[in-house]
């Protein structure tokens, strides 16, 4: 999140699309009721289905599965065409008026620099600005250039009419319409929308690009860094928020630093491209401080191992190849190029998509290990569970070792939730048996596979033998220990910049801040961007005053919110470019002449005056948010339709390139894509409120609450398929086939696409063959092993299926 | 629930209530307000109340629609009941959370012939103690809204207490509690009528002309009362009695049958008592057993 949970409270518009806060976030969603009963806030939900959350919408709005950017588009070609953007705040905050290269061109479904055989745009040069000699790019003020950012923007969405939108995306065109007029009522700076999104904007083809169409509409309309405003991501567990901070993906490292690629074989190869010059005069361009954050991360890592003559142990850190995601790993596993499986709190079986592939691939390991502390399918994936699970313990020969760990409760430790705020939770009970804490059995497994190295050796130990581990108990780390060398601490005495012959922090002492971190090896600090979590002053994640002096929902004493305890990021924007709030509704922060005020923590140097002219996103080079996003993009610098994989219709804008042409297609999965003419049918899979994950099917109350697996679709699919309430159905798609009762209902309308009805249905995500509820068979049977062009989170969210009625499974009563 | 008698009583089912004692004040009238629009169907109001009352609901199956269970049970106090209205284009979920309405003027106790089985306490919440219950179903009968379910275990009434043994300590209901939206408060019942004023006036801001408090009179008014979009047509949320009221075989059994029924009572004793004379006591088969341990299975699904 951007801004906050308790923010919401603020927004006068709040947009639930690519997600459904009141099904999958129910606690959360306490804040969009609250900014309905006490802001008058108008609800909006876009959904290919009407959801909880539609239950109490003020206005719906049906979509096709896979389709928001062309929705989104055609909201950006609303606001542009109709005058509905804050103009003041996109010509001052925005790269709008940067001249984009000669030669940067969309033609066909394409952006300049794509390989067809590589299938990849190999070449983004042109995905820039033009720049001066001096280095800085060049901007038009006066918005004349055809070669502006905005008006290049304004070529690129002309394409998505309200027409083209019904066409795609089936949503009827009043109904489109209607909503692009609430969200432009927040243009103005006097009002303000919240964006509410979770994984049904993720799991696509192109998911952060739907994202980025979100963050492009929040920019045009001022609403970013600004009360009600943001673009908000709610996060699916109580902590993936924190493992996200702490390296999900695998190319990075904590804090969203980068891993090196086995290009950069030195430091200084490494720091070359991570320079971040400012390139508009007299930026911030915070990035600068990159080295800082790296070389105390290298320290906190590898501790007296780290030297300046070593380069900070760069050579101990893995040089990555490519990436490896969960569908990368599934896919090496099922090829064979694998031998042994961690899975740490992850139920891959169930999680990962096409489960006759990672089945295959579990088979092939040589060993699984299993740390959880729920029984799991991963854990059984050998045993056969009937037609549920049909598979043949004989042949397959891997070795499974399953060490139970403690659940949340069992231990203590922090949470960061989607507001970014790291809480502390203690121990409530102890763990059962002979249950450890994740830390413990990591802990326990690292000391072991030390002394083995320090003993025998080995082709490269120096990385493990090296690893800095100063704790009290090296077997049984503890929580509050690890907390404390994440926040960093003064390796050396360090002396106070304004008066070095003082001492601002004692060696031993934790950082404040890390504005401290330093690149000469005198700080420690695993994650820069946790940096005052844990000070002298305590432990700032265990602070639970609920007070709110400005009524902003800003809380300020509860918990600790990254970055510097910060509710609100870019909130510098909040006022105009002068410093005074662009209304005194949504007054945030402001400049009192002498330095920047307000309940929240300024996301800006404090003394900046106004008049320096810096820019608000301080962490971009140009200190202006990006509405075209040069190189950063895999698949473009705009966003732009492409149909899932599984696609149901041929591009409406390119035919020739239907889908998102940069997706990356393991060989093995070549012929896994379904098409219409076998499978007619759009089907989408989501969350239930009763449950959580394939967790709270082992907990009685939750069961009873939703006991068993269901296919929902509309009363006109099931009318042609002869289909009633309850009757078992067999649901089918290119990878496999599964067996749920139906639900049939007026929630699920058929959806027109290119002017024919187009029968969506949908399927929860919770039920397997384990746990007390009935035995299922797993959704993700049916779901394709593709993933986002940039993140690879797999396309969960919109594939083709077929539906028959059929039989019970043999293990089932025939009726309720 | 001895703990309960704490409470002062208002009404005793089949038996007077002696007066409260001479200036004590009776307690102040407690409501709950249950605001549909407001409601995200959750179920987590449904959770509380399996683990606040520690009931065993056993895990059933789907029938194709979010209601699960599907029906109020001996275990299952509250249910969510979720109903696709359909008008012109477009389409509402309506969900409401069923259970006990608390009737000030309650018709299952009316009905019940138990003495003390159902009590009515001074701030209006309706509850059955167990050890005085004969399970004859006549609460069945007398309630407007089919609210309790008998037990084929115990053969004891059960239904929504109202969570009168946290109101007496002065906590909101664990309904209440749990709910992330607000969609349940409790109050005293002016508080609550005062609260469902301003929501209808915000659901009429935003197009719900018929808006408006479920507070049905016919039975005295309830200490449960629904905030509803469409107060002109209850029926549409799942069955919701539009003019509920206590059946009128409830008079005739309290007045004409009543002697009868004493007369065959005591007809029925004095058999009973000849039965043991002359036959012995009952004892319990093997075969008795294994259908007491089916009933307890079958009970609550």
């Amino acid at each position: 999140m951007t801004n906050s949970w308790n923010d919401i409270k603020n927004a006068d518009v709040v947009l639930i699309m690519g997600g459904n806060a009141a099904e999958a976030h129910p606690c959360g969603f306490k804040w969009v009721v609250e900014a309905k009963a006490n802001n008058g806030a108008k609800l909006i939900v876009v959904d290919p289905r009407f959801t909880r959350s539609a239950a109490v919408s003020d206005l719906y709005a049906p979509i096709r599965p896979g389709t928001d950017i062309a929705f989104l588009s055609g909201v950006m070609r609303y606001l542009l065409g109709n005058g509905k953007i804050h103009q003041k705040y996109v010509n001052a905050y925005t790269n709008a008026s940067y001249i984009v290269k000669e030669g940067f061109k969309f033609e066909d479904g394409l952006f300049t620099g794509y390989d067809e055989a590589r299938k990849n745009y190999v070449d983004r040069s042109a995905w820039e600005y033009e720049f001066d000699e001096q280095g800085m790019a060049k901007v038009d003020e006066t918005l004349q250039n055809p070669r502006c950012a905005l008006n290049l923007l304004k070529a690129h969405v002309e394409r998505y009419t309200p027409e083209m939108v019904e066409r795609i995306c089936g949503t009827p065109k009043d109904k489109f319409l209607k909503v692009c007029e609430l969200i432009a009522s927040t243009a103005n700076g006097e009002r303000s929308m919240t964006s509410l999104y979770a994984l049904g904007w993720t799991q696509h083809t192109t998911g952060a690009q739907n994202i980025r169409s979100m963050a492009m509409i929040q920019l045009l309309l001022g609403n970013m860094g600004i009360p009600g405003g943001g673009v908000n991501a709610l996060r699916g567990h109580s902590n993936v928020q924190g493992i996200t901070d702490f390296a999900l993906l695998s190319t990075s490292t904590p804090g969203y630093l980068v891993l090196p690629t086995e290009k950069e074989t030195t430091f200084a190869d490494y720091m070359k491209s991570r320079a971040f010059k400012p390139i508009r005069p007299g930026q911030t361009s915070f990035w600068q401080n990159y080295g800082k954050f790296f070389v105390s991360q290298q320290k906190s890592l590898f501790g007296a191992a780290a030297t300046k003559d070593n380069d900070w142990a760069y050579d101990y850190l893995p040089k990555f190849d490519t990436a490896y995601d969960v569908l990368k790993m599934v896919d090496m596993m099922a090829g064979g190029q694998m031998n042994g499986l961690f899975c740490q709190g992850l139920n891959i079986l169930m999680a990962s998509p096409n489960k006759a592939k990672t089945q295959s691939g579990l088979a092939k390991l040589k060993w699984l290990v299993i740390i959880d502390p729920l029984e799991t399918e991963t854990a059984h994936f050998f045993e056969n569970h009937g037609e549920f699970h049909n598979a043949d313990p004989k042949a397959i020969q891997t070795e499974v070792f399953q060490l139970p760990a403690m659940a949340y409760a069992e231990d203590e430790g922090s949470f960061t939730n989607s507001s970014r705020v790291i809480q502390w939770h203690w121990k409530a009970v102890d763990g059962p048996a002979e249950s450890r804490s994740d830390i413990q059995i990591i802990a326990d497994l690292h000391s072991r596979l030390r002394a083995l190295y320090t003993k025998e050796g080995g082709a490269f130990p120096d990385a493990i033998v090296n690893t800095s581990w100063n704790y009290a108990k090296p077997a049984h780390p503890e929580p509050v220990e690890l907390l404390k060398e994440i926040n960093g601490y003064a390796i050396e005495d360090l002396p106070d910049p304004a008066d070095p012959t003082k001492t601002m922090l004692k060696a031993g002492q934790l950082l404040p801040t890390f504005g401290v971190m330093r690149d000469d090896g005198k700080t420690s600090g695993a994650c820069w961007i946790y940096t005052g979590v844990y000070t002298e002053a305590g432990n700032m994640s265990m602070r639970r005053d609920a007070s709110d002096p400005t009524g902003l929902g800003i809380h300020p004493n509860w918990g600790f919110s990254w970055p510097a305890n910060r509710r609100i990021l870019y909130n510098r924007a909040s006022a105009d470019p002068t410093g005074k709030a662009w209304s005194e509704r949504k007054k945030y922060i402001t400049w009192n002449g002498s330095r920047w005020v307000g309940g929240d923590v300024p996301d800006y140097a404090p003394t900046m005056a106004p008049d320096k002219s810096v820019g608000p996103f301080i962490m971009n080079q140009e200190g202006t948010a990006r509405i075209f996003a040069r190189g950063a993009m895999p698949d473009g610098p705009f966003p732009e339709h492409y149909e899932p994989m599984d696609a149901y219709i041929a591009n409406p804008l390119h035919p020739k390139v239907t889908t998102n042409p940069v997706v990356r297609v393991f060989a093995a999965d070549a012929k896994s894509f379904g098409t219409p003419d076998k499978f007619p049918i759009v089907a989408t899979s989501y969350r239930l409120a009763e449950h959580f994950h394939y967790w709270t099917k082992n907990v009685h109350d939750n069961a009873v609450l939703q006991p068993e697996m269901f296919v929902e679709m509309g009363e006109r699919l099931a009318k042609a398929k002869g289909i009633k309430n309850g009757d078992w159905v067999e649901v089918s798609s290119q990878r496999g086939m599964i067996k749920a009762k139906a639900s049939v209902s007026k929630r699920f309308r058929p959806i027109m696409v290119d002017g024919k009805p187009c029968d969506v249905i949908g399927l929860p995500i919770h039920y397997g063959f384990i746990g007390l509820t009935r035995k299922s068979y797993p959704l993700n049977t049916l779901t394709p092993s593709v993933g986002d062009a940039s993140t690879n989170t797999p396309e969960y969210k919109a594939f083709l299926v077929d539906v028959k009625k059929t039989t019970p499974p043999a293990s089932q009563p025939a009726t309720v | 629930m001895s703990v309960l008698q704490a409470l002062d009583l208002r009404r005793r089912s089949a038996s007077s209530v002696p007066p409260l004692p001479a200036g004590k004040p009776a307690a102040v009238a407690v409501a709950k307000l249950i605001d549909v629009s407001k409601c995200i169907g959750c179920k987590a109001c449904q959770t509380a109340c399996l683990e606040w009352n520690q009931l065993d609901q056993p895990i059933g199956y789907t029938d194709g629609t979010y209601n699960n269970p599907t029906d109020l049970t001996t275990a299952s106090w509250t249910v969510m009941r979720f109903t696709e209205y359909e008008h012109g284009d477009d389409l509402e979920w309506l969900i409401r959370k069923d259970g006990c309405m608390h009737c000030d003027d309650p018709g299952c106790l009316k009905a019940c012939p138990a003495p003390g089985a159902i009590v009515q306490y001074t701030n209006g919440i309706v509850d059955f103690i167990s050890d005085n219950c004969i399970g004859c179903g006549y609460c069945v009968k007398g309630c407007p809204f089919n609210i309790p379910r008998i037990s084929q275990t115990t053969s004891k009434a059960y239904k929504c207490t109202l969570c009168s043994d946290r109101v007496v300590v002065g906590q909101a209901p664990a309904c209440a509690k749990a709910c992330p939206t607000q969609a349940i408060y409790f109050g005293t019942k002016d508080e609550m009528i005062a609260h469902a004023g301003k929501r209808i006036v915000d659901l009429k801001s935003r197009g719900y002309q018929n808006a408006g408090l479920y507070n049905p009179q016919g039975v005295g008014g309830t200490h449960v009362m629904y905030v509803l979009q469409h107060a002109d047509k209850p029926s549409l949320y799942a069955g919701l009695p539009d003019n509920p009221h206590i059946s009128p075989l409830v008079g005739i059994w309290k007045g004409v049958m009543k002697p009868l029924s004493l007369a065959a009572i005591a007809f029925a004793g004095a058999f009973g008592l000849m039965h043991y004379v002359t036959k012995g006591p009952n004892r319990v088969t093997e075969h008795d057993e294994e259908k007491a341990a089916e009933l307890a299975g079958s009970d609550k699904a």
